[in-house]
């Protein structure tokens, strides 16, 4: 039986780092992921887990003992938000490139500057590209969720990426829900034992990682990478079957929310999508046919599964808590659109800048969001460039 | 410890030869004296800094290093080494590894006194089982000789031009030994190649295993960068020790010990001028910039003398 429990997001996260009991944890506290390492920190004092817990004197060096480590043969695990991220950034190219499956929540809070502790998506949005797996979740059950499963989705030996399972900051870091909890020795079943292929600790091999890359083969490794991003959603449906299986709740890459005859919907990640529901479910009662699609796997991007679900729809507004300084919309907004490109035809789409640093997102604002998603249908004109929702003016 | 020269020649390279350091460089001389204080049956984990050493020893297909490897990146080899140190740590307490394991980071003085010195601090001051050198060669060499923090006073690099306007580096180079000597960590040492090589081979033996966390000061000169023949590098170490440019001294649980006493110390001309880096010093008219290097070593010198209670 599972057990139902009130929790934040962090301390979910953190409870399922507990039954995990990675063999390393290098971290740095940093608002609003702190808590993280705290009860991790805890755990350990109070014997509760046999982690070997790192305090290191930054985001820098925790990525990068995280990086000795997991290629020492370790599992292992740290957590950040927002500037700490960005500390790592070379690190985090590294982490990838050397394979090295190592699981990383990411409490969302904007970047500097300004400096601002609230929630977006500008610090993980902008380490998109580093080669990291990236998970999303609405509330703290799919974070205590989508943290077990990246632990086998990162270390399955068709891919062997890192990866971070991604929350937003006090939304979901610091309110409290009540959640399901598995049994730690269910969790402890699920994840397996680490076994690393390759790695610096194997008294019967000395191996040699991170070498001196020569144009010769470095394009052929970073092909190599690519492969197994791609082989990353094969084993991510894998594995979220299986938990399902285990837990009872179903995860995808994305998640439809009455799209099956939307004309109108919007894209979205993390926990707006749950106000953006209930906005929804209103419009639906004013006659709208409203849908939402919430993405749960930004890296690998999934395509295919966002034309399936965009095809039959007259407009939609793709949703992005992080500006891209692009002049060409944000980052979720690119790729949606490069994504519907020559799959769909007909179907509009407007993208909206919403949320930066923590600026309120209500039931209304996703409204008036629809409310121009339906004014572009009965014009037909898409405004040209993105648009800020909720800008004071 | 009794010390042989020719058995110690005779151990198996660790280090092999092949690499592409060049001819006359401190580096690779520096890594072999280290892990010939290995006990042959303890392994070891190696990390590398970036920089000539990395580049010249890993070249992929190729490594020269016949224990693991890893090379992270320039800053940071102070918290990689410290990563794979608790990874050991785990893993022996689950029985998962049973052999001893040594962890070393070697790093030269740009990944070690500059961009990876926050790395090594947190490093050292967690106190991880672990031995980081420094190759410090004075300059980042790798990117073409730019001065470091750890270059010595008016020598020539291409970011510290001598010119009309500018005799070199200004400022002293920081004492990092003493720097690290300040985290209280279980054992400190600076040397460089001497005669025989026996204190270079006593101070990894006792970096390496003493419990805790341990940092090792190689002065290893670069033919290339301070302009030196390639087969003058045991001299120009001799005469750094000579003239108390570079004093041989360790530091053990706080106890500082002067390692070498120069019989006669010899005036810093005898070393600056076995370097081009140091030429401009000696024309005529720069008289005082040498007066001001001699002053900065003897207030070194003397300061050093009294932490290590000689009279």
């Amino acid at each position: 039986m599972s057990i139902r429990e009130r929790f934040s997001g962090n301390e979910a996260v953190s409870i399922a780092i507990k039954q995990i009991n990675p063999d390393v944890m290098a971290a740095f506290p940093i608002t609003p992921s702190t808590e993280i390492p705290q009860y991790v920190s805890s755990y350990v004092a109070n014997g509760e887990i046999d982690t070997e817990f790192v305090a290191v004197e930054s985001e820098h060096s925790s990525m990068s003992a995280c990086i000795g480590a997991q290629a020492a043969g370790a599992r292992s695990m740290t957590a950040t938000s927002s500037c700490g991220l960005a500390l790592m950034w070379e690190m985090l190219y590294v982490a990838a490139s050397l394979r090295l499956p190592i699981t990383m929540p990411v409490v969302n809070r904007a970047l500097s500057g300004p400096i601002n502790i609230n929630n977006d998506h500008s610090d993980s949005m902008g380490a998109r590209d580093t080669g990291w797996i990236q998970m999303y979740a609405e509330n703290a059950q799919e974070a205590y969720d989508n943290m077990i499963q990246s632990v086998r989705i990162g270390e399955h030996k068709d891919v062997l990426l890192p990866v971070m399972t991604c929350q937003d900051g006090f939304i979901t870091s610091h309110a409290v829900e009540n959640i399901n909890i598995l049994e730690t020795e269910k969790v402890k079943a699920f994840v397996g034992e680490y076994k690393a292929e390759k790695y610096l600790l194997n008294p019967e091999e000395n191996i040699s990682m991170g070498p001196y890359d020569i144009s010769a083969y470095y394009m052929e490794h970073k092909y190599q990478q690519a492969v197994s991003m791609e082989n990353a959603k094969r084993v991510i449906a894998e594995v979220a079957s299986e938990f399902e299986t285990l837990s009872g709740r179903k995860y995808d890459f994305i998640e439809e929310y009455k799209m099956d005859d939307a004309d109108f919907a919007i894209v979205i990640i993390g926990s707006s999508a749950g106000t953006a529901k209930d906005a929804v479910d209103e419009l639906r009662n004013e006659g709208i046919k409203a849908g939402l699609v919430k993405i749960r796997i930004f890296r690998p991007f999934p395509a295919e599964e966002i034309v399936k679900a965009l095809k039959n729809v007259k407009v939609v507004g793709i949703m992005d808590k992080a500006e891209g300084y692009s002049n060409n919309g944000g980052p979720l907004g690119a790729e949606v659109k490069a994504a519907l490109y020559g799959n769909v035809t007909g179907v509009k789409a407007v993208n909206f800048v919403y949320g930066l640093g923590g600026r309120d997102v209500k039931i209304e604002s996703i409204k008036t969001v629809f409310e121009q998603l339906l004014e572009v249908d009965k014009t037909g004109k898409v405004p040209a460039h993105y648009q800020y929702l909720g800008l004071r003016k | 410890m009794a010390y042989n020269f020719k058995e110690q020649m005779s151990k198996p390279e660790r280090l092999s030869g092949g690499h592409r350091l060049c001819a006359g460089c401190g580096a690779g001389i520096a890594v072999r004296g280290v892990l010939r204080a290995l006990k042959p049956e303890d392994k070891a984990v190696i990390c590398s800094a970036t920089g000539c050493l990395e580049v010249s020893t890993c070249l992929y297909p190729y490594s020269a290093w016949n224990d693991s490897f890893i090379h992270n990146a320039f800053e940071n080899a102070g918290a990689t080494i410290s990563g794979s140190e608790a990874a050991y740590r785990s893993l022996k307490k689950q029985g998962k590894v049973n052999e001893d394991y040594k962890f070393i980071a070697f790093g030269g003085d740009g990944g070690t006194y500059d961009i990876g010195f926050q790395s090594l601090s947190g490093a050292m001051e967690r106190g991880h089982d672990m031995t980081y050198v420094c190759y410090d060669n004075g300059a980042y060499m790798n990117t073409g000789i730019q001065r470091s923090s750890g270059t010595p006073m008016y020598a020539d690099t291409t970011t510290s031009t001598v010119g009309k306007n500018s005799p070199g580096k200004m400022q002293q180079g920081k004492n990092l030994t003493e720097i690290i000597a300040a985290h209280n960590v279980a054992y400190v040492a600076q040397t460089t190649f001497m005669s025989n090589f026996k204190d270079l081979q006593m101070k990894a033996e006792k970096a390496l295993y003493t419990p805790g966390a341990s940092f090792l000061n190689i002065m290893a000169p670069c033919p290339r960068g301070w302009r030196y023949e390639t087969e003058d590098i045991m001299e120009v170490c001799k005469m750094a020790v000579e003239t108390c440019t570079w004093p041989m001294y360790e530091v053990e649980n706080g106890k500082w010990t002067l390692n070498h006493m120069p019989k006669n110390k010899r005036p810093v001309e005898d070393y600056l001028k076995l370097q081009g880096r140091f030429k401009h010093l000696f024309k005529k008219g720069n008289e005082h910039l040498i007066n001001d290097i001699q002053v900065g070593v003897d207030k070194n010198w003397q300061a050093l003398l009294k932490k290590c209670e000689v009279a």
